[in-house]
Formats: structure tokens, C-alpha cells, sequence
């Protein structure tokens, strides 16, 4: 770590700022977010059958000491992280247990809520065990590698299982379905991060200099680019248009946040255009998605009755603006994935456009806490890894609500937290433990550690430039600025 | 590297603010589907919302004598409450059915939005109910009929298929409406396969089970008609004397044709108007209705509510017709209810009111009264007067005739000790060249002998009765059960 005194200009001393660490808040939004939970618990057995539901307690009791010992992690081991990204996840997920286990009284032979609690434990468990372990998120820079290897061992592995409703993404364990696809997100997300931390200027660079592709950008571009043509490849071959859509916007985000280039990105999106248009027309599946968004009430004029999407929209206007109150509302009518991909019409119709907008804004609010935490920090890995985390989120959540809502066209994936389906809630509970972590560094941990980064961070908005690399331990940012000493 | 002039955080702002985007979308798109095109999608026919929440609650009952005839039952389906019948067979023609699959019939369908509750007269405050998505329970349908009278009715028709209708003569009140064979509306109710099966046999049966005869089918009036030829005859002044000789010949040739019509009875050459009416005799009828002439004809006819197309009690009402581009020979048919006069049994129960009410008729109505569930009228059948079918002095000489019939002519099936009936008889020749069963009617009114005004007018047909006995067969089968039916309404 540098002292403030290496420094090349001699800056007024940066005054070691003691953020208020705001548990206290952080405590008082979970309580605040349980009871909301265990209030529209408590709602949907009153507007069912004019009773509390028996397990509401329970239910509370549950989700309560889960919050709590997530708390009591942070209070530990990052106390200067951002007080609203664990209430807002908990609050999500709350909600999505309560939009389950509501649905699950229409389908009394298929309970998929206390699968959902289990799943949501062990989600809060490694986020325990994130926030515990990972002590600085640095570290994760040096697996850059293992983590594409990772990620795309994962992508590939659900071709080998058989497919389920037209996709490929699950893989089925001793009865449990896993969609490794979910995890892959944060394994790409760590490896786009690390991969253009450290290749950032010469991508910049080249791309300055001359104008259109070169060769050298063809060097550095070359692995990034494979990378993402293998991923969107064995998406496509696995029929899963949503997370390639994600997967493609997130690269286009990271490579835009490292070098500014708007160039890449105009490359980007006339190739991505391109292959959306070709799929679009040669793969039937998609194809009908495409032709079910234009016309989403197409199949009712041909007599065949309200496709999902019809019902799903019917759903939304039925709730209005107020909505209809949770338990009382009809989007069963929706059928299959009721509770998984179109759990958010559920939402909309109970809960009405109020609700809804209340939804959208707390996913706001945890996609622009986690980009102010990438702008925050100090080291270009940690910001990219904030930002990349952030819009894995927000592009999922814009990508599945706008694909129910006729937004966009559908395409299956999971709302962050809400929806039914493990992997994609304990995959969100590891992507808000990792921006804990960041936050906590932007923020600045326990002052006796970190003043110093603190002080070096303020330099860095001030300076941009520092003479010394590596003085103190060997990290990834180090080695990052061992490359740039050049002007 | 933030340096080198390239801040990151500068672009890490722009893709906060693409994300802001794509929220902002996300939130405008949301208040199109769920404000702007709300109602265009609620309102989409394949949206099953409205089904759902218009059986998501019990629905109303209608009520006969102050008791529910209906009731609801839960099923548990997505569907929830079923409507069920209290005696479905004998109601059915008044009820008919509320099915979730067939939709609803006969006041089922008329008062649908009372009864379902969706009717904005039920609340006190409509806009709340829209606010608060609450829907008023379903409202009660309370009708006219009495008890008793549609119970002798239905009983005695029994086996045989038929119609009958009674009214109030002074109010219109529709006190009995039976049909047979019936059916049993809570077949229909619900979503399953029986539903269907007993919807394709009902359809399917060869005697109409679902067809309400005493409304929705019109039948040739035979000699019942001839009350209404008798008022036009006496209206116009072509009979000045009830008992002076008509220049009648028996049997009598019809006009521009060499066809003649015959008597099933002795006595009819130049008989009375008296001797005519209680005996029946077609060829002087044919004769009065053709010197009455056709428009005396049509507008008595209109006045008892012939050929009126709007007739709702509050179901449509099948018009009956007396056809009025006739030549003479046509015209003397039509004038004893043959050729293309055809008369529901609603219509011949006000004919009868019409004479019992000294020559007004009624509106004839169903609904005495819709109220919500605990009871509070939401609206009531206010009485109207239809018109005016002749002058009351010769109401008061049909009344003599009918009176005579049942006294001493063909309707004496019908005399009820202690009351003033009146009546006719008819037979009415149907098929081709007549070959089928003749339809045997019987319309009358009683009035009690304590009573300044008739309690009860009534009409019975009966498709297949034993045609052995010619034109008294209205009043050998007939007149027992229009007996029965006066009987019940005057509680004997």
C-alpha cells in the first residue's frame, strides 16, 4: 500500500474520512423488510380463507434469523459496507417466497415454496461464507482465468443432459435441478472484470490510434471475443436467448466501462444485431418468441386460446394500479412457469402498478448501490467486478420483466430473487455478497487496515497517476499499474 | 487506467445512466400495460377474469311465494359457485338455466346482472365498489308467481306435453308459466362432460324438453280465437243483440271459394251469438269475422296484443300473429283461429284477462320486484296498461258468453262452486290436411263471488290429447287443468 507521502505532487493531506458505517440502519431496514415479508405472508392467508396462515410465524421466524445472521456476518467481517444491498435482497426474496407460496395454493400438488426456503438458506449461507471468507476482493483478480475455464465448463455441461421445454440449461442431480448457466454469470462477470483490468489501455489504445480493427486490437480482443462467440455459441445451442442476451450485454458494458471506446461497442451491436436478426429467423424457436411479442394475442384470433404471453399481459392489467391484493388476483391462468419466468406478473396483478414500480425501483436501487460502489473504489478489477455484478441484474431484470410485460421479446430466465429456481437465488445471494465486499472496500474497512487505501483512493480521483506499483503486498492492482508507467 | 485523461468513473456513469434507461422503460411499458391498455386487455373475450369473478360468488336467488326456487353451490373449481335448482323441472320455464358453459336463458339471462351482482343499482356507491374491487352480492329476483297455481298446473298437465299460463287480470301478474316435458335447469350447471352430455340430450330430445311452450311456442288458437272475433263482432256493431239470429249458413261456403266449412255441433244455421259462443260454431264465427272485415279484425286483435314483436316479461315473448294480408276466405279461417292465426298460451291467458278486466289489458310481467341480497328493493315492475281490446260494455256481454260456456256449454270442466268462470274451449286442427293431433285449449276466468275484481285468467294447451271428442276435447282436457289452476289461485 502506498502512504500518502510517495506520492509524486505533495497533496494537501487527504483527510482520513470516517464514514458512519450505518449497521444500525442496515438492522433497522431488516426488520422493516421481514416484517413487509411476513405482512404480505399474512395477507395472502387473510384474503384466501380470513385467516393468519399457520405458518406465518414460522415463516417469519425463518427469514428473520436468516437476516440476522447475514447481518451479524457483515457486522463482522465488512462494516463499512453499503447498508441497502442486504435489506433490498432480503426484502426481494422475502416477497418471492410470499408470491411462491401464494401460487402454490392454486397448485396444491406442487409446493415449490419450501423448496424456495431451502434454496434462500443456502443462499444466505454463501453469503455468509463470501462476506467471511473473501477478505479482499483483489484476490478473486488472480483466478481471471480459472474462472472462464469455469464458466465455460459450466455452459457446456447441461448439452450432456436431456433438454426441458426447449432449453438445455438445467442439469438434474439426485433430483435436484441445477442451471449452471446462473453461476457462469458471476464466473464470466469475474472474468470479463480481471481480463480487462489488466488489457484496458492497450484496448483503449489501439482503438484510438487506429481507427477500425487492427491488428494488434485483433491480439488483445482475440481471447475476450472468443470467449463470448463460445458462450453465445453454446447458448444458442442450448436455446437459451435470454442469458446469451444477458451475457453479450454485460461484455458490451465492461468493454465500454475499461476503455470508452463507443467504437467497440458500435462493432458490438451491429455484429450482435446481426446474429439476433439470423437467429431470430432460423431458429423456430426463437422465431415464435419474436412473432408472439408482435402479436401477442394472435393465437386467440386463431381460435387457439390466450398464449402465455396474452395471459401474462391480461394478468398485468388486471392488477391496474392499486392491484388486486395478494391472494386474489388470477395469473394461474398463466400456467406453466408460473412461478419461475413469470413470477413478476403475479407481482403486477396482486400488487398492481404501485407494487410493481416499487419492485423495479428496489432492483434499481441495488444495481445503482452496487455501481456506486464501482465508483468508488480505487483498483480498475474492483470497479469493473462492481459495475459487471450490477449489470448482470439489471440486464437480467430488464431482460425477463420487459419479455412478460411485451416489452421485449420473451425469453426465459429467472427474476433476480423472486422467481422460483434455486441456482438463480443462492447465484443473486453471491452476486449482493460480492458487492458487499466491494462496497466494504470502497467504503473502507476497519480504519486501522485501511486507512491507508483510504488515503490512496482519494489520491487517485484527485492524481490518476502513481509512481510507485507494488510497494506494499503483491495484488492485483498492483501489477495493473506496473504496466503504465509509460508517459 | 484513470490516467491517461480516460476517467473511468466517467464511463461507469454512463452505464449507470443506461441502466436508469432501462429502468425508466421498464416502468413506462409497465404503466401501458397496466393503466393505458388495461381495459382493452380486460376486456379481451379470451380473458377469463370476468368468468371468474362472475362465479366467484353465490349467486342471487328467485324467489317464488317469499322461497328461494334456486341456490348455489360451491364446487371448488376455478368456476366456483354452481347455480342449483330447488325443483328445476317445475320452474325451468320461468328460471331457466345459469350455466357456465351455455351462459343463461329465460330470467336467468334477463336479470343476469341482478343476480350476478354486477348490476351498479345494487350498491349504494358504485365508484367505491371500482376502487375497492368489491362486488356486491348477488341481488334477488322476486317473482309474481304463485305457488300453487304453477304446482296444479304442473301437475296437471303430468305426463302430457303442454303449456300453461295464468295471469292477474287486473295487474298482469304472471302467477303460473309451465311447460312440459321440462327439464332440470341444474343439469347445466357447471364445466364437466355431464354437463355437455345432458346439454346434447336436451337439444337432441325429440319433445323439446327446453323449449318453453307456454311462451316461446305459438300454436294455431282454434276456436279460443273466436273470443276475439266475438269482441270485434260486438266492438263494431255487426252483432247488436246476443241473442238475435246471425244470418249464418250452415254449412258456410267461404268467399271466393268453393270450400265449406262444417260444424262439429247441431243448431249453428243462423244461431245467436249466444248459442254460437257456447257451442262453438265455426261457421258463424267465419261469418262475423268476415263481415267485421279485416281491419276491425286486425285492430281488435292488436288490442289483445297480437303481432306485437317487442313483448318482453322480462324475456322475450314469441309474438303471436293474426295474419292481416288475408283475402276473405283466409280472413274467415284466421277469424277461428286457423290459417295463419297463432297464439302463444301467454297470449290466450290475456285474451282471457282482457274479458275479465272489462277490455284492458295488462302488461304481463314476471318480476314483481328485484332487491339486493339483505333484501332492499332495487327495482320494482311498475303495472302498465298495454291497450285496450274492446269497450268495456262489450267486455261485460264476453263475459256473459264465457260465463254461459262453462255454465252450460263446453267448459262446464271449469265450473268452480262459489266463483264466477268464464271460459271457452278450442280444438285447433294442425299437420298437413289436419292429420295431426289436434291441440286441445282451454282459456277462462274466475273471479270469486266475494271479489269485485277477477282473481285469475288462465291458459291451457295441450298438444296431445285424446282428439276423440272433437271440439269439446279443450274442454275435456283442458278445462280440468285451467280448473285446477283457478282453483289454487282462488285457495280452494
Amino acid at each position: 500500500m502506498l502512504s500518502p507521502g510517495t506520492t509524486a505532487q505533495a497533496d494537501p493531506p487527504a483527510p482520513v474520512v470516517r464514514l458512519p458505517r450505518r449497521r444500525g440502519i442496515e438492522f433497522t431496514l431488516l426488520v422493516m423488510a421481514v416484517l413487509l415479508s411476513v405482512y404480505g405472508y399474512c395477507g395472502v392467508g387473510l384474503a384466501r380463507t380470513g385467516a393468519v396462515p399457520p405458518g406465518a410465524a414460522g415463516y417469519g421466524a425463518g427469514l428473520g434469523v436468516l437476516a440476522l445472521l447475514a447481518h451479524l456476518a457483515v457486522r463482522l467481517r465488512a462494516p463499512c459496507a453499503d447498508p441497502l444491498l442486504l435489506p433490498i435482497a432480503v426484502l426481494l426474496n422475502g416477497l418471492g417466497l410470499v408470491l411462491i407460496y401464494r401460487l402454490d395454493l392454486e397448485t396444491p400438488a406442487d409446493r415449490a415454496a419450501p423448496t424456495q426456503l431451502v434454496w434462500s438458506t443456502l443462499g444466505v449461507a454463501l453469503f455468509i461464507a463470501v462476506v467471511v471468507l473473501l477478505r479482499d476482493h483483489r484476490v478473486l483478480q488472480r483466478y481471471t482465468y480459472v474462472s472462464v475455464v469455469t464458466a465455460l465448463a459450466l455452459l457446456v455441461l447441461p448439452i450432456f443432459f436431456p433438454s426441458v421445454n426447449g432449453a438445455r440449461i438445467w442439469i438434474r442431480i439426485a433430483g435436484f435441478s441445477i442451471q449452471p448457466g446462473e453461476f457462469a454469470k458471476v464466473m464470466l462477470a469475474l472474468f470479463f472484470a480481471g481480463y480487462l483490468a489488466a488489457n484496458r489501455n492497450a484496448l483503449a489504445y489501439t482503438g484510438r490510434r487506429i481507427w477500425l480493427l487492427q491488428l494488434p486490437t485483433g491480439r488483445v480482443l482475440g481471447p475476450i471475443l472468443a470467449v463470448w462467440l463460445l458462450s453465445v455459441g453454446v447458448l444458442v445451442l442450448e436455446r437459451d436467448l435470454g442469458t446469451s442476451l444477458l451475457f453479450f450485454g454485460l461484455f458490451v458494458i465492461l468493454l465500454y466501462v475499461a476503455t470508452g471506446r463507443t467504437g467497440w461497442i458500435a462493432v458490438g451491436l451491429l455484429l450482435a444485431a446481426c446474429g439476433a436478426f439470423a437467429v431470430g429467423w432460423l431458429e423456430p424457436h426463437v422465431h415464435s418468441r419474436v412473432e408472439d411479442w408482435l402479436h401477442p394475442f394472435a393465437s386467440i384470433e386463431a381460435g387457439l386460446g390466450p398464449n402465455q404471453l396474452a395471459q401474462s399481459l391480461f394478468a398485468f392489467a388486471a392488477g391496474g394500479f392499486l392491484g388486486t391484493g395478494l391472494g386474489a388476483g388470477h395469473s394461474i391462468l398463466i400456467g406453466f412457469a408460473v412461478k419461475s419466468d413469470f413470477i413478476l406478473a403475479t407481482a403486477g396483478e396482486e400488487l398492481g402498478l404501485a407494487g410493481l414500480s416499487a419492485i423495479f425501483i428496489l432492483y434499481g436501487l441495488l444495481v445503482e448501490r452496487g455501481i456506486r460502489a464501482g465508483l468508488a473504489l480505487a483498483d480498475p478489477f474492483g470497479r469493473l467486478l462492481a459495475v459487471g455484478l450490477a449489470s448482470i441484474v439489471a440486464l437480467q431484470v430488464f431482460v425477463i420483466a420487459g419479455g412478460v410485460t411485451g416489452l421485449i421479446p420473451l425469453t426465459g430466465m429467472a427474476m433476480p430473487f423472486l422467481a422460483q429456481g434455486g441456482s438463480s437465488v443462492v447465484t443473486n445471494w453471491i452476486i449482493v455478497a460480492l458487492l458487499m465486499r466491494l462496497s466494504d472496500s470502497a467504503r473502507g474497512r476497519s480504519e486501522e487496515k485501511q486507512q491507508d487505501e483510504e488515503k490512496r483512493l482519494g489520491e487517485e480521483k484527485r492524481l490518476g497517476e502513481e509512481k510507485r506499483p507494488g510497494e506494499g503486498k503483491p495484488q492485483g492492482a498492483g501489477t495493473q499499474q506496473g504496466g503504465e508507467v509509460a508517459p | 487506467m484513470t490516467g491517461n485523461g480516460r476517467p473511468m468513473t466517467r464511463y461507469i456513469r454512463h452505464a449507470a445512466a443506461f441502466c436508469a434507461l432501462l429502468l425508466l422503460a421498464l416502468l413506462v411499458n409497465a404503466t401501458r400495460v397496466q393503466l393505458v391498455q388495461a381495459r382493452t386487455y380486460d376486456e379481451n373475450p379470451a380473458n377469463r377474469r370476468h368468468t371468474i369473478a362472475r362465479y366467484g360468488q353465490p349467486r342471487g336467488d328467485i324467489l317464488v311465494g317469499g322461497r328461494a326456487v334456486t341456490g348455489s353451490r360451491d364446487s371448488g373449481e376455478q368456476f366456483r359457485y354452481e347455480r342449483t335448482y330447488k325443483n328445476g323441472p317445475l320452474y325451468a320455464p320461468v328460471t331457466g338455466f345459469a350455466s357456465q358453459v351455455y351462459g343463461t336463458s329465460l330470467l336467468e339471462g334477463a336479470a343476469d346482472g341482478v343476480l350476478a351482482g354486477t348490476d351498479p343499482a345494487l350498491s349504494l356507491l358504485p365508484l367505491w365498489n371500482d376502487l375497492a374491487r368489491a362486488r356486491d352480492p348477488g341481488g334477488r329476483v322476486v317473482t309474481t308467481l304463485d305457488a300453487a297455481a304453477q304446482q296444479a298446473a304442473y301437475a296437471g298437465l303430468g305426463a302430457r306435453r303442454g303449456a300453461v299460463a295464468a295471469l292477474e287480470p287486473s295487474t298482469g301478474r304472471i302467477l303460473a308459466l309451465v311447460s312440459t316435458p321440462s327439464y332440470d335447469p341444474g343439469e347445466l350447471s357447471g364445466t364437466g362432460s355431464a354437463v355437455a352430455g345432458a346439454w346434447a340430450r336436451l337439444n337432441g330430445a325429440a319433445d323439446k324438453p327446453m323449449l318453453n311452450r307456454a311462451v316461446r311456442q305459438t300454436y294455431p288458437p282454434g276456436s279460443t280465437f273466436k273470443v276475439v272475433t266475438a269482441a270485434a263482432a260486438l266492438d263494431s256493431g255487426v252483432v247488436r243483440d246476443l241473442d238475435a239470429p246471425t244470418d249464418s249458413p250452415d254449412p258456410y261456403r267461404l268467399p271466393g271459394s268453393s270450400a265449406r266449412l262444417t260444424n262439429e255441433v247441431e243448431g249453428c244455421a243462423d244461431a245467436s251469438l249466444r248459442y254460437a259462443f257456447q257451442w262453438s260454431c265455426n261457421t258463424v264465427f267465419a261469418g262475423l269475422g268476415v263481415e267485421a272485415g279485416r281491419d276491425a279484425m286486425r285492430t281488435t286483435a292488436a288490442g289483445f296484443g297480437f303481432n306485437d314483436r317487442k313483448l318482453g316479461i322480462p324475456f322475450r315473448v314469441s309474438p303471436s300473429t293474426f295474419d292481416t294480408r288475408v283475402d276473405k276466405a283466409q280472413l274467415a279461417l284466421s277469424s277461428i283461429g286457423q290459417y295463419n292465426t297463432r297464439a302463444t298460451p301467454l297470449q290466450m291467458a290475456m285474451v282471457a284477462a282482457a274479458v275479465a278486466n272489462y277490455g284492458s289489458v295488462r302488461t304481463p310481467h314476471l318480476v314483481e320486484r328485484t332487491t339486493t341480497d339483505d333484501g332492499d328493493t332495487v327495482s320494482a315492475t311498475g303495472q302498465h296498461t298495454l291497450g285496450r281490446a274492446m269497450n268495456p260494455s262489450t267486455a261485460v256481454r264476453l263475459r256473459e258468453l264465457m260465463t254461459d260456456v262453462v255454465e252450460k256449454g263446453t267448459g262446464t270442466n271449469a265450473a268452480i262452486p262459489g266463483a264466477t268462470v268464464g271460459g271457452k274451449s278450442g280444438t285447433a286442427q294442425h299437420g298437413v290436411h289436419n292429420s295431426g293431433t289436434p291441440y286441445a285449449w282451454f282459456i277462462s276466468w274466475a273471479q270469486d263471488d266475494d271479489s269485485m275484481e277477477p282473481a285469475v285468467a288462465v291458459a291451457v294447451v295441450v298438444e296431445d290429447a285424446a282428439a276423440d271428442r272433437g271440439d269439446i276435447s279443450g274442454g275435456g282436457d283442458a278445462a280440468p287443468i285451467a280448473r285446477a289452476v283457478m282453483e289454487a289461485v282462488l285457495d280452494r
